[in-house]
């Protein structure tokens, strides 16, 4: 049986809002909201058809839509606030998929989802579908404060320390439609996490923050400032060590307030707050910030914390059933099935709650496009969701998904349903789970394409056992120096230029998203697509020539340098 | 400001309505197959051409014209750069994930 007709055997027909799952629940505020908005928009759009606006007047409108014009048809980027879906709302984005796109979707490194084939003229109506399940594309373009992003294992992990998701809320509804935050000098982006390892990729972000206890227990945020990546990658630094929970937001709009007050206007590539804090200094940068800080009413900014435990009575908790720690089921089926085995390695982590573990969904299969998923997939695992982890759905940046909430007990059922469809590759954090932005296949700003190199790269390192003997090592793409695919943050990056009309990529080493973050350092010149494919395989030779018992590429990479992989990669030349 | 080239061009643009890629006939409309597109090779008839196109957008039928070079060939003119004939044959890949065809 095809991927397809598997996916299609596996989801039933849709059913209501899974009232378990972990979103936050939106009240009548919320959605007479997202109907004006969807109304205003719809007025907008016949103005521009009607020539009433211009493109320039109706561009900077459709961007605040999410709405952009692509190379070869309009593309929305719908937001999922801090990356968690209901299984209705993923059936809904599946119905959208199918009727106005070309029946799939990409998921991105912002933990979004983007239709690649959208008509201007159902852009209304598509938001109108959005909305009936409290979803929407306002933020995820612009120079505002983007769709705050998370941990995609927020929640559920075991070595959590805080919840992030009722943060990443409250800063959602303080940033949305914020009148002084909606004309900044450029994109303004926060993540943020509350576990000591950061899946969240926090060191790369305008503002991470991590969220942690104090002495007391109290809650509070360790906070990051002046990350990113594009032309002039930074790696963020600390701003306060342990901010109060309840001056967060008194907090940030003084680090917002600072940065539209200084931050450059005049010049696109150095607009972003990286760069006004690289230019003052960090040291100088907190001082502006908590000078501001100091001078504003801290009592109208303050988070109150009856407001934080209203926003947590509206996430629902999860009914969770009394389990052993360690199923038996799970360790015989582990036992019995090697490639069973193989998968729990890489894609299961532990779940807080006894018994329970959390999956990751890698949507690379061998040779397929990083973060696609056709309707009919989206539709299953909206089933499977159902079934398996209360009906909830997580997108991570790294362009996969999670289930969060999976008993150890179902883990072999869920994998064979996962494999029916096209998704059960054992590949979480392997060479073949690569990010790769959409790339000038589809993008208007892209330099070369990155998704054809990235199936090319998936196909050569195909073999499971390979992939597994290799270990951790994460491959990202990105096809302009904008750099959407993460490139500077790879273990290996790779960069899309165009080389006199012509792309090539360029290869660089040793960067990281994680809590030790590091920008990746250049090889050398950019190579053709099929000599980049073997740079990273003569890359990949050397590390497994070199690296001693336990080391994972970065290690090895750290310990004896990048000369020996230049060497290996640039001997030819 | 895109770079003057001896090569012939033609004129692109994308559909206010759909966003489709479109190119700009001998006949003044526009065709989704760049076979259909009136090849220039001198310098005034490109800038007729775009006049023709500007007026379209000013009509709310495309958005951004812009003329590309092209080689003329058997099957007619190919965008020499990359970007341009993506847009003319579409994503150099599958539209579908390899996964679900």
């Amino acid at each position: 049986m095809s991927p397809s007709a598997a996916a299609r055997q596996i989801a039933p027909p849709a059913r209501g809002l899974p009232s378990h799952a972990g979103i936050y629940h939106y009240d009548q505020v919320d959605r007479d909201f997202l109907k004006e908005r969807v109304e205003q928009f719809r007025r907008q759009v016949a103005r521009r058809l009607s020539g009433e606006l211009t493109e320039d007047e109706f561009k900077p409108l459709r961007l605040m839509n999410g709405l952009y014009l692509q190379l070869h048809a309009y593309m929305l980027r719908i937001a999922v606030p801090y990356g968690v879906l209901t299984s209705r709302q993923v059936r809904q984005l599946a119905h959208i998929a199918r009727i106005y796109d070309k029946g799939f979707g990409h998921f991105t490194t912002r933990q979004n989802l983007q239709l690649n084939w959208i008509k201007l003229v159902d852009v209304p109506a598509i938001l109108d579908l959005l909305a009936e399940v409290d979803l929407h594309a306002i933020q995820t373009s612009g120079n505002c404060i983007r769709n705050v992003t998370s941990d995609q294992f927020a929640g559920a992990a075991s070595d959590e320390v805080v919840d992030p998701r009722h943060y990443a809320e409250v800063l959602r509804q303080w940033s949305t439609l914020h009148p002084e935050f909606s004309f900044l000098p450029r994109k303004f982006k926060i993540a943020i996490t509350g576990s000591s390892a950061d899946r969240a990729a926090i060191c790369i972000h305008d503002v991470g923050l991590i969220a942690k206890r104090g002495a007391n227990g109290q809650v509070g945020f360790e906070v990051y400032v002046g990350g990113g990546l594009g032309r002039t990658p930074f790696i963020a630094k600390k701003l306060r060590d342990f901010l109060p929970e309840d001056e967060l937001i008194a907090y940030l709009e003084a680090v917002l307030r600072v940065y539209n007050a200084y931050g450059r206007r005049d010049n696109i590539y150095k607009a972003r707050i990286k760069i006004l804090v690289h230019e003052l200094g960090i040291e100088k940068f907190r001082e502006e910030v908590e000078a501001e800080f100091a001078r504003m009413p801290r009592a109208q900014y303050r988070l109150d914390p009856a407001i934080v435990d209203g926003i947590k009575a509206r996430f629902a908790s999860q009914p969770y059933e009394t389990l052993e720690p360690i199923s038996g089921v799970l360790a015989r089926a582990r036992l019995e099935d090697h490639a069973f085995n193989r998968w729990v390695r890489t894609n299961v982590a532990a779940h807080r709650q006894p018994g329970y573990a959390i999956a990751t969904i890698t949507l690379k299969p061998a040779g397929g496009i990083p973060g696609d998923a056709s309707a009919d997939q989206l539709d299953a695992i909206a089933a499977l969701a159902e079934r398996y982890s209360f009906g909830e759905i997580r997108v991570t940046h790294e362009q996969n998904l999670v289930l969060a909430h999976v008993r150890q007990d179902d883990l072999p059922a869920l994998w064979k349903a996962l494999s029916t469809i096209g998704f059960g590759e054992a590949n979480s954090g392997l060479i073949t789970d690569i990010i790769a932005c959409p790339g000038l296949d589809y993008c208007a700003l892209a330099n070369a394409r990155s998704i054809p190199l990235a199936q090319r790269i998936s196909e050569r390192f195909a073999d499971l056992d390979r992939q597994h003997d290799i270990g951790e090592l994460k491959i990202k793409i990105s096809g302009c120096i904008n750099a959407c695919g993460h490139h500077h943050v790879g273990h290996i990056g790779i960069l899309g230029v165009d080389k006199k009309g012509v792309e090539a990529y360029q290869l660089t080493l040793g960067g990281s998203a994680s809590e030790e973050g590091a920008i990746g350092d250049i090889m050398g010149p950019a190579l053709s697509a099929d000599e980049a494919l073997d740079a990273i395989g003569a890359v990949v030779g050397v590390y497994l020539e070199q690296r001693q018992d336990g080391e994972r590429f970065l290690d090895t990479l750290a310990r004896i340098g990048h000369t020996p992989f230049k060497d290996k990669v640039y001997a030819a030349h | 400001m895109a770079r003057v080239t001896d090569a012939p061009k033609v004129v692109t643009a994308n559909r206010l309505q759909d966003g489709a890629v479109v190119w700009l006939t001998p006949a003044g409309d526009w065709s989704i197959r760049v076979q259909d597109a009136q090849v220039q090779t001198e310098n005034a008839p490109v800038e007729a051409a775009l006049a023709i196109a500007r007026a379209s957008a000013a009509r709310q039928e495309v958005v951004d014209p812009y003329a590309v070079d092209v080689a003329v060939e058997a099957a007619g003119p190919r965008p020499l750069k990359t970007r341009e004939w993506i847009r003319a044959a579409g994503p150099s890949i599958d539209a579908l994930p390899a996964s679900a065809a």
